[in-house]
């Protein structure tokens, strides 16, 4: 089994804040994170593409390809914006790290066909990294799909 | 249980086919393919999987290990041009998939023994690309 991570760095600001919840509620759950104002960290996305190595050129994937993936979908929308206004797929949606993985994931994996066309391989792992001591990792055989995880409704705005 | 220890070795190298052209190889390969060539500080991390022996409580003696990365990976490959002085990458594009699958195969004989299995090998060419290589059953 081969896999190449791709490591990308964009900084953002979110706020995480339920309506669901009264204001010392979401102070208890969120924290420093419910702050009014909003906050922002440097985060790091690992991507892994996992498939077979194409023997001719011995390149599971061609990076620009993949950078110019994650860079049309994923860094152009959230690099230097607020994620709770500025996000579409955030609308509804509280910007918990768990979330931001795995909205990446589900764009990822809508465009992949079209980005990587001819390489075999699949997205198999996104990784978001927001502080040095939080990480939170899906692993696309075994997350749930986007749309089911937001019908499924975890603190999702009216 | 799994053990994994680091090693770094610093090579050059050239991604490119020579029936192609620059245009062609720079699409394919991107700076990678600059004509003369150019370096990267590996980091190899080698994972074992196996259980600490009952006398000893090591799964494998590190020196041991530290022995075989030593003789198989850094020491070959260290400070060389990785087209020119390291087989097979005479032949086959030392793209990271390729070093990282010959990394494989040269630890692979030696690492698997009665009580150890060679479980993964993760090869940074810099901190924002690694591959892995995972044995298959993992």
């Amino acid at each position: 089994m081969l896999s190449l991570t791709r490591r990308y760095h964009f900084s953002a600001s979110h706020r995480l804040h339920s309506p669901l919840l009264s204001a010392s509620e979401n102070a208890a759950v969120f924290g420093k994170c419910n702050n009014p104002h909003g906050h922002g960290h440097n985060y790091v996305l690992s991507v892994t593409a996992a498939g077979e190595v194409d023997e001719r050129t011995g390149l599971l994937v061609r990076i620009k390809d993949l950078d110019r993936l994650v860079d049309e979908k994923v860094l152009h929308l959230f690099a230097h914006h607020d994620i709770n206004r500025d996000v579409p797929e955030f609308s509804g949606l509280i910007p918990t790290t768990e979330n931001i993985a795995l909205i990446i994931a589900g764009l990822l994996q809508q465009s992949w066909g079209g980005y990587l066309d001819g390489a075999k391989v699949h997205l198999e792992r996104v990784h978001v990294q927001e502080t040095e001591r939080n990480g939170f990792e899906v692993v696309i055989s075994a997350a749930p799909v986007i749309n089911e995880f937001r019908r499924e409704g975890v603190l999702v705005h009216a | 249980m799994f053990v994994t220890r680091k090693v770094e070795f610093s090579a050059s190298h050239i991604c490119r086919l020579p029936d192609l052209s620059d245009a062609e190889n720079a699409t394919l390969f991107g700076p990678e393919s600059s004509p003369h060539g150019h370096g990267h500080n590996y980091v190899l991390e080698v994972t074992l999987e196996g259980e600490p022996d009952p006398v000893t409580g090591m799964v494998m003696d590190l020196k041991k290990l530290k022995d075989v990365l030593e003789e198989q990976v850094v020491g070959p490959m260290d400070h060389r041009f990785l087209n020119l002085e390291v087989k097979p990458f005479d032949r086959i594009v030392p793209t990271t998939e390729n070093i990282a699958r010959n990394i494989w195969d040269r630890l692979a004989p030696l690492l698997n023994t009665p009580a150890t299995s060679l479980a993964r090998v993760r090869l940074f060419e810099t901190p924002d690309l690694y591959v892995d290589v995972t044995r298959e059953a993992l």
